[in-house]
Parts: C-alpha cells; structure tokens; sequence
C-alpha cells in the first residue's frame, strides 16, 4: 500500500513528524517500507502566466516571452519550448532559483535577455507526460509558488502490509488505525445518500448469495464522455501508484484508495437483459479489460447478461462492457464478495489486480452503500449526469461474532502486567465494544475487521497498541533437565570434523538437479522430477550427491583449482518400493594430486586407496569393500561399501565415458555413504591385554594376479586358531622378480596367548594350518 | 724397575693425541691392559721387600691414576666433539614448510549452524529433523495456512509432479514433533528450505532454523528473553540492540517480527541496513490455538513460542559475506576463508 502523507493528514492528523509517523505505523505492524519525497528539493518556482510569444531574432526554435509571475511589470523569458504559447498557465523558475539541475541566472539567450525560465516537468524533478512545458490547470493562482500549489512538500509512504490487516488497505482504515494508535481524533468520509433524478434501474438477480452476500447498483445516464478528472484526483492516484484513465473509472479507483470498497463501473448500453451473479461454468471465456483472455472454471464467480460473463467478481472486469471514450450511460457496481469466493482465482488466472488484493483479504461489507454514495457524487461532480436509485441485493451479510477475552489469559500469554482499564481503552480505540462480565468479558470486533476472530487476536491487539517494546523481556524458566546423550549413535559432526581433518572441503549444494546428469549417476533410480523447477538444469531431486559434488568440481577446475577435495551432508531422495525416502547421505569427490605440491613429497596423482584410507579410518566404522560394478563408476575400480552384511554406499572412480561427458581431465574417485543405514556405532567392551609375549611370522606368497587379496585375507581369516591376533597385508609386488601374471602378498602373523606364553609347536602348527588353506584353496605358492 | 714418571711421559701425550673412542680404547690397553705397560709395572712390584714396593707402589698408583684421569678427560672430550659434530650436521632449516596433509574446513553455513545450535543446546534445547519433501497437510494446513490463504502466495512453492512439495520452511518439523512428544519440550529444527525464487537476494535453496518451547507458563516476554539472549550471544555483543515489532504469521498469534541493531554499521544506517540501522532477523510469536488443536495439545493447558530463523542471513552479518549466492558456488577461494 503506497499513499501520499498529505492524504492521510487531511483524514487524521497527529503531530508527530513524518519520521515519527512511520515510526510508530511499523512498531504498531505496519511496516514502512520507504518514505519518498513527492519531489526532490528545488526553489524559486512559481505559477506564471504567458502573456505573449514573439519569434526570436536570431533563433528559429526560440522564442521571447512575457510572462505574468504576479508582479506588476512582466518579465521577458527566452523559451525553447515547442507547446509555448500565449494563454498557457506554466512554471517559471524566476532568476535565482535552485532547480534539481541548475540554478537560474538573468542571462542572454542569442543576444536576447531572459529572466528566468518556464520549466517541463523533469526540470522540477516531476515525470515529463507531455513533450515540452508543463500545463497547469487555467484557474492556477499566478504568482504561487509551484510546490505549495502541486502539493510537492509531501511524502510518499510505502507499507508493507501483512495480509491479516486488509482493513488498511484504504485512506479511511490507515487513518483508524493512525488514529488509534496515536490517540488522535480521526475524520472520516461521510456521504448522504443522493437522490434520484432518472428512473432507470437493471435487473440484477444473485444467484450465488453465499458467495455475494451484498451487490449494490447504480444507473447514471447522460455524463459527459469527455469529463477530465480533476488535478487533485489525478495527484492522489498517481502518488497511490495509480495511473489515471478515464473520469469514471479513475472515480472508482478513487473510492477503493479511499474506502477500501473496490467497484466497477459498466459500459450500460453493452449489458444485455440485466446482470446475474453466478458460478462461471468449465469451458466459459472471457476478455478482461487488460485484454487477456481466460478460461474460467467453475468455481469462479462472475457477473454475466444475456451474452455470458461480462466480469470476473471482484477481479478484472471485461473488455466488452468497459467504459470507454464515447460511454454515456454507466451502470456502477459496488458488491461484497467473501473472500472464499475470490482468494486464489486471480492468481490462478496469473493475476493480481486492486480489487482483488482487497477482496482476497476481506472487505468492510458495511462500507458498500457510502461507497456507492460517493462515487455517484464524484461522477456527477466531475462528468455531470442523472443517478437513478440504488439497486440492492443483500442476503445474510457476514455476523462479527463477540469474541471471548479473559484479562488473566491476557497476562499469561503476554507476560506483562496489564491493567483492566488500560485494555478496555486499547480495544475502545480500535473500535471493538467490550461487554464486561466478570472474568471473560465478550468483545465484539467492528465489521472492517476480519481477523478478530479468537482471543488470541485479541491480545495481539493489546500488545500493539501496548507496544511490543513495552513488554519487558524476561529469561524463561523451566525444569533443569540434562539432554540425553546416545554414545552408540553416529554422531554426524564427528564424521565432518573427520573428514576436514582428512583435507576435505565441505560444500553444500542444491538438492535438485540436472535430469540428464542425474538419470547417468543415479545406478538406475528415477529421479524425482520438480513441476515448476527454477530452470531446467534444476529439474529433478537428487538421488545421489554425486551431482553436485561434480558440478563444484568443475566450478573450482574452471577457476585454476587443480586439487579438489570436497565433502557434502545432505539427503538424496528416493521413491523406491516402500515409497519415499529421504536419507542422509555423505558423499565426497577427490581430484588431483594426492599431496599438496610440496617438498619432500612425490608428486602422484589421489587414486582409489587415498580414498579407501579415508572411508577405512572413519570414526565408529569398520567399512569393508565388495567389488560390485555401479553403472556411474568404472568397472575396474567400483566397490561396495559393506557394514557386516548391510550395504550402505559406494566408492570408485567415475566411468571414462561420464568424465568424458562431464569435460573434466580426468576421473575423479567418488565415494557416497547413506548415513541412516549405519545403525548404532556400538559400545566400546574391554578386553584382557595379553602379559606374554607375541610371536610373529611373516608368509610371502605367489598367487594368480587375479585373485583378490580380501579372498584370501578371509581364507587366512578363517584357518587361524585363536591364538592369531593380527592378520594383516604389509606388502604388494609384482614385476621384475615375479613370474608374469603372479603377484606377491606379504602378510604379518601376530599370535599371542592371554595366559601362557606360546610355544614353537604351537606357533608352527598354526602357521602351517593357514598356510595349507591359502595354498590349497588359491593354489598360492609360498615363498621362502 | 722402569720408572713410572717415562711411561707417564709417553702415555699423556699418547692419549692427548687420541682422535676417537677406538685410539683412545688402543692407547688404554697400551699402558693399563692385561699386558700394559703399568699393569706389568706393578705385577713386577710383587718381587720387591715391602720397603720397596711401599715407595714404588705408591709411584705406579700415582702414575696409574693420572692415566686414568687423563683418559677420562680425553674421552668426554672425544664424547663432547662428537655430540657437536653431530647437532652440526643435524641441523635443519626450521622455517622450511612441515609436510604432510592439509586440513579442509566447514561450509560457512555449516559453520553458522553449528553455532546456533551450540548456544540454543546450552538453553536445554533438543535438535529436531523433518522430512525436506513435505506434504501440504504439514507445510500449510497444519499451520494454519489453509487452501487459498493469502499466506500462501508468500511462499513460492516448489511442487514435485507427484504432488508432494518442498517444505517452504522448517515449521513442519514442529508439527512432527508436537505429535509425537508430550510437553513440556523445547526444540530446534535446523535444515534446508526452499522457494522457487532466485535472484540477488534470493537463492530457491536456503537454510533455516525453527524453534519451538512449549510449556505450561511460557510468555511472549519469555520468547523476548530466550531470542534477545540468542542474538546477543550470536554475535558477542551484550549491548546488541533489539526490536520487536507486530507482524502476522498464520501459525502465531502474537505474531513478531524481530529487529536487531545493524551490527555493520553499529546503527548509524548503512546500505545493508538500507540506513534504517535495523536488521530484520527473525520471525517469531506465540504458538496459533489451531496449531495446538492439530496435534492435540491442549491450548488452555500451554503455551509455546516458536520462531523461525534464516542461516545465511546470520552467517552473512556474521562473517560480512555480502552476496548470497556465494554460499552455494562452493569456489574453494570463498570457502576456505572459513577453515
């Protein structure tokens, strides 16, 4: 809601300065969003008089001037002005005036002397409609000073109304609530009733009584097609942020600035048979005044005649009926529809227009007759014409129900003490009656206010006129209770310290995506696709983090970052068999060289182990890796990540063929854990330190190069007796001293006993028992 | 007998010349071994009458003792070169950059909402999570924001094609958690959010942070206290100012918008403030009756405050970050700035 200052202070006037004024409107919740001067600064401006327009000797596009300023000699003004002529009331910046621009010197102008200067629009800083001077109405005052009689010492203040407070959507309801909350008597617009000249009426049947509660109408024949509306009116619009169109519909734009009471005025030779307020029925079109044409849908309420809909209630009427330049007879329409019947219609259709803002919102249904009532008295005030009596059409008008309000409840919620007498006056200044009864007294909102309908409301109320400010904050108090702490939970921030701690970089980025790259990356998981996406590289929900976590690779490549090691917590979303699911997944990528280009470190490139390292020393996990191909990564290096026998991720290098796609240099290795499937992390459980001493044997063996090491690391696993601590790979070769296609595994065998020191018997005995699984299982050779 | 004084003569200057341990071991067994010269010296004292071997072993003692003495100077002195020679040769270029790793950092967000939580944790509030594809029963309808409600239009929602949406605020975690706890409680819900809405200002993905205390006497001064406290401790300021100011949110009643001092500008006005030396911070007010009724809590028995608070916006004020959209480039120049 934007509204001039000057506006409002002829409907109440408190003195407080502006600054004060806008203070007090947003600590009482009507934020202000910006205060504007109506003009910027400038002086030396007054309204002048052309008396007469001689050609200039010199110049054929300037011309010599007298010009009347209000003193008794003329004053001669060189203008270059192409709509200059005799008659025209202009502004005229006498000689040492501070315009915006410049300041205004006695000067020559081609050898002719000039006294000041006749001012366009932009030159006093107002917005040029015409080329050339600005025309001031012919009963302009000469003499006066520009800003006093445009009204230019003014502000425009913007608020940014919350949509429960519809009832400011007008001068008279911002200047209730001014009123209110400054104590300030407030005078509001008041109309007689106005009698009728003519006896011509329209039929109007409501059909739809729930939905239009109220409709009142209104011929008036014979106004004048060419009215002008007048300066004032044109002034208050345009500082409303509205442009003038034309006499009668400018005075119902009026009316709704005013009153709150959005109208609508019909062309009433282009109604056929009288009007009917109905549902709109599926597959009914309809051409609005802004010449779009709608579908409309059954649950839309319209005005229509004989021909169909001529109007959208409450929204936008239609072209075919609209008042227009050769309009003389108009039919004015000022309706009540609730609010049901209007909200989300506009912004179905893609619009969003004045009047249903305000009807969206809730309109004062006892403000419909003075409505009506003014905006007759305009029309005839400024286009003439004969009014005809005022239809009306009211069923079962809204009830503002008493509302229940316990003052100790008031107190409870609030946590301030408040007296008695000070909320009665609060509520009397807003305008509710209060029925005192005891402890719950009943109070009854007015009909301009639709948002007071529980207690609560009401004690939002006394806490604004209060002042939110003037209730003391205070520290709460409540039972001292410890949070419980899980021990055997993951705990996620300890996976994130961890991993910062590894050198990886958390990111965090959107959670929808490129369908195309996540269809490549999903293994197979169709991912969710957005209805109304942002842009279509963001039309799907992720099903894996990879996405993002490539699309920042690439974003630090592009940008000389050579090594990338990025992280990101966040959830994938998934609709599998048992519908949806959202877990929280752990996803890292890493490019580049494994070390930071550094001295005393060989340079190599991060590969598959890093990574492994990484996810193998993750706090609260012991990880183990299946070779199980997932469709995004390469088939050579793609594993499983395994909790016992429960699957919960996956690490790799991304497939040549995607990196490829994706133009990156090369594969970077991804890893992705879904962090809800890890269960509990367990509890630590002691264990007796053996006091003897361990023996140790290392066994090298041969095998095929390509059995898998974790197979025989469970083979190994499995012979060994109890005795065996350790079981560990310490060494890999293969090449130069190895038979082609073998490779040689060196294992350390730690064995200890809690009890006794073991003996060399029985250390052999175990040694060879894994030694003959190995050999006879994989056909490994040992090494001696 | 050979006078010892000659042998003593010989043998100091012998152990003087000594270079290591190994020569001086040599010259050692040279004139104190089994067969060394002193040892055979007094081996020969045996022959003499005990007048004689008084005066003579009293001479070889002496001379014994001084070769002794002298090795053992020699040696500390061999022993005291070599510790030298090698702090020389082990003495390394402190300055010379360590090795290793580095270290990464958390995401600024992260780093803000971690934060957060600590201080309201510090308060006994637990952390609660919720579902970020909602359904419109728990992003709206269970709010209190029905079907059409003007509230509506200020939150551009994001719809999947299967009808669900994504939860425009944390507020649904409320709901969640209100039906399956009984009260008293206090929570915080922290997590991603999303509007279909980008530009300067605005990125269609954000972060934010509800919170929620229910309890049977818990006041519109109490949420005062507990949010000023927040901000105060946020940003280390104890004279930080703050505001609240009426505002409408269709789960609240008492609704409130909260301000605080401009900690760039310090209140002078500036252009983050848009010179009002406000910030808007948080939205905030007493849990809506409806709210209540929706997950069967008793109205008249409690009360609740919840609020609702943006991440970046913090962490921007916090960190002086003034362009959104940086959170979620994720350019390591930008995020490293927060190791």
């Amino acid at each position: 809601m934007q509204f001039p200052e000057s506006w409002l202070r002829t409907l109440v006037n408190p003195q407080i300065s502006t600054a004060d004024l806008a203070h007090r409107l947003t600590m009482a919740g009507l934020e202000v969003e910006s205060i504007q001067p109506a003009a910027p600064p400038f002086s030396g401006v007054v309204v002048a008089e052309v008396l007469s327009v001689e050609p200039h000797p010199d110049a054929d596009r300037l011309r010599v001037c007298k010009v009347n300023v209000g003193e008794s000699e003329p004053l001669q003004i060189v203008c270059g002005a192409s709509n200059v002529e005799a008659g025209l009331k202009v502004p005229c910046a006498r000689v040492g005036a501070k315009l915006p621009q410049i300041e205004i010197k006695q000067a020559k102008v081609r050898g002719v002397e000039s006294s000041g200067m006749l001012c366009g629009a932009s030159e006093i800083g107002l917005e040029d409609k015409i080329d050339g001077l600005l025309v001031l109405p012919a009963e302009a005052p000469v003499g006066t000073d520009i800003r006093s009689f445009l009204v230019l010492d003014d502000q425009v203040i913007t608020l940014k109304l919350t949509p429960n407070r519809a009832d400011c959507l007008s001068m008279q309801g911002l200047a209730r609530e001014v009123s209110a909350i400054t104590g300030t008597k407030a005078y509001l617009p008041t109309q007689a009733p106005v009698m009728r000249d003519v006896y011509d009426t329209l039929k109007v049947e409501v059909k739809s009584q729930d939905a239009c509660p109220r409709y009142l109408g209104r011929v008036i024949k014979g106004i004048n097609p060419k009215a002008k509306t007048p300066p004032w009116m044109v002034m208050r619009l345009e500082r409303c942020g509205i442009r003038p169109v034309s006499a009668p519909v400018d005075i119902t734009n009026y009316i709704l600035l005013e009153l709150g009471q959005p109208m609508h005025a019909f062309d009433l030779a282009k109604l056929k048979d009288g009007l009917l307020v109905r549902l709109a029925k599926n597959g009914e079109k309809i051409t609005l005044l802004n010449e779009q044409t709608v579908d409309l849908a059954d649950d839309m309420l319209v005005l229509a005649d004989g021909n169909g809909p001529v109007a959208i209630a409450g929204i936008m009427g239609g072209a075919a009926t609209a008042v227009g330049d050769e309009t003389t007879d108009v039919f004015l329409e000022a309706a009540y529809f609730t609010p049901e019947a209007i909200a989300g219609r506009a912004r179905r259709l893609g619009l969003s227009t004045d009047s249903s803002h305000r009807f969206e919102r809730g309109v004062d249904f006892a403000n419909t007759v003075i409505a009506m009532e003014r905006a007759t008295k305009l029309i005839l005030e400024i286009c003439g014409g004969q009014p005809g009596a005022v239809i009306e059409e009211t069923k079962r008008l809204p009830k503002r129900e008493p509302v229940r309000l316990r003052p100790a409840r008031v107190s409870r919620v609030l946590g301030v003490d408040m007296p008695e007498s000070t909320m009665k006056d609060y509520l009397q200044r807003l305008g509710l009656v209060v029925k005192e009864s005891g402890d719950a007294w009943q109070v009854s909102p007015p009909t301009y206010r639709f948002d007071l309908e529980i207690e609560e409301d009401l004690i939002e109320e006394l806490a604004r006129l209060h002042g939110y400010d003037q209730i003391e904050a205070r520290a709460p108090r409540a039972a001292a209770m410890m949070l419980p702490q899980e021990e055997e939970r993951h705990e996620i921030s300890l996976l994130r310290d961890y991993l910062i701690g590894r050198d990886y970089q958390e990111v965090i980025t959107y959670s929808f995506v490129d369908p195309e790259w996540e269809t490549a990356l999903s293994g197979g998981m169709e991912p969710l696709p957005l209805q109304n996406p942002i842009a279509s590289q963001m039309g799907v929900m992720r099903t894996t983090l990879w996405g993002g976590m490539l699309d920042a690779l690439k974003h630090n490549l592009n940008r000389q970052q050579m090594r990338v090691r990025l992280f990101e917590l966040g959830r994938a979303y998934l609709r599998g068999e048992e519908g949806l699911s959202q877990p929280m997944c752990l996803a890292g990528v890493c490019y580049g060289p494994a070390f930071a280009e550094q001295w005393g470190v060989a340079d190599r490139a991060v590969d598959f182990f890093d990574v492994k390292g990484d996810l193998e020393q993750m706090p609260g996990l012991s990880l183990s890796f299946l070779h199980v191909v997932h469709p995004a990564l390469h088939p050579g290096q793609s594993a499983q990540l395994m909790l016992g026998d429960r699957a919960v991720g996956w690490i790799g290098m991304l497939d040549h063929k995607l990196s490829q796609k994706f133009d990156l240099p090369a594969p970077p290795i991804l890893f992705e854990l879904n962090l809800d499937s890890l269960g509990s992390r367990g509890m630590p459980k002691h264990k007796t330190i053996g006091r003897f001493p361990s023996m140790r044997r290392d066994l090298a063996f041969l095998v095929d190069h390509d059995i898998a090491v974790g197979e025989l690391i469970s083979t190994m696993r499995e012979a060994a007796p109890e005795i065996v601590r350790e079981l560990e790979l310490f060494d890999f070769y293969h090449g130069q001293g190895v038979p082609a296609g073998k490779k040689s595994l060196a294992f350390r065998i730690v064995m200890q006993d809690t009890e006794r020191t073991l003996t060399e018997p029985e250390v052999e005995a175990a040694t060879t028992k894994i030694v003959d699984a190995v050999t006879s299982r994989h056909g490994a050779e040992l090494r001696s | 007998m050979r006078n010892p004084n000659e042998i003593l003569a010989q043998a100091l200057p012998a152990i003087r010349g000594c270079q290591d341990l190994p020569a001086l071991e040599q010259v050692k067994t040279r004139f104190l071994g089994k067969q060394g010269e002193l040892t055979e010296l007094l081996k020969s004292l045996g022959g003499m009458s005990p007048e004689e071997r008084k005066s003579a072993g009293a001479r070889v003692n002496e001379a014994k003792q001084a070769v002794e003495s002298a090795l053992k100077v020699r040696r500390e002195a061999i022993q005291e070169a070599e510790f030298q020679r090698r702090i020389k040769e082990e003495t390394i270029d402190v300055t010379l950059p360590g090795r290793g790793r580095g270290h990464g950092g958390l995401h600024p967000v992260t780093r803000t909402l971690e934060r957060i939580q600590a201080l309201f944790r510090s308060m006994g509030f637990e952390v609660a999570y919720g579902p970020e594809i909602e359904t419109d029963f728990y992003n709206f309808t269970a709010l209190n924001i029905p079907e059409d409600h003007p509230a509506r239009a200020m939150h551009d929602t994001f719809y999947l094609e299967s009808g669900e949406l994504l939860r425009t605020h944390t507020s649904p975690v409320q709901v969640h958690f209100m039906e399956s706890n009984k009260p008293p409680f206090r929570i915080i819900a922290p997590g991603r959010v999303f509007r279909c809405d980008s530009d300067v200002t605005h990125t269609p993905m954000f972060h934010q942070v509800e919170g929620l205390w229910v309890d049977e006497e818990v006041s519109f001064a109490d949420l005062k206290g507990v949010l000023a406290d927040f901000m105060r401790n946020f940003f280390e300021q104890d004279d930080l100012k703050v505001r609240f100011r009426p505002s409408f949110f269709p789960f609240t009643e008492p609704s409130a918008e909260m301000d605080i001092g401009c900690v760039i500008c310090g209140g002078d006005g500036c252009r983050v403030c848009s010179h009002t030396g406000w910030l808007e911070v948080l939205g905030c007010g007493m849990v809506h009756p409806n709210v209540f009724n929706h997950v069967n809590i008793d109205p008249e028995q409690y009360l609740g405050f919840a609020f609702g608070l943006g991440v970046e916006r913090l962490a921007m004020l916090r960190y002086g970050v003034d362009d959104l959209r940086l959170f979620f480039e994720n350019d390591l120049r930008f995020l490293a700035q927060f190791k």
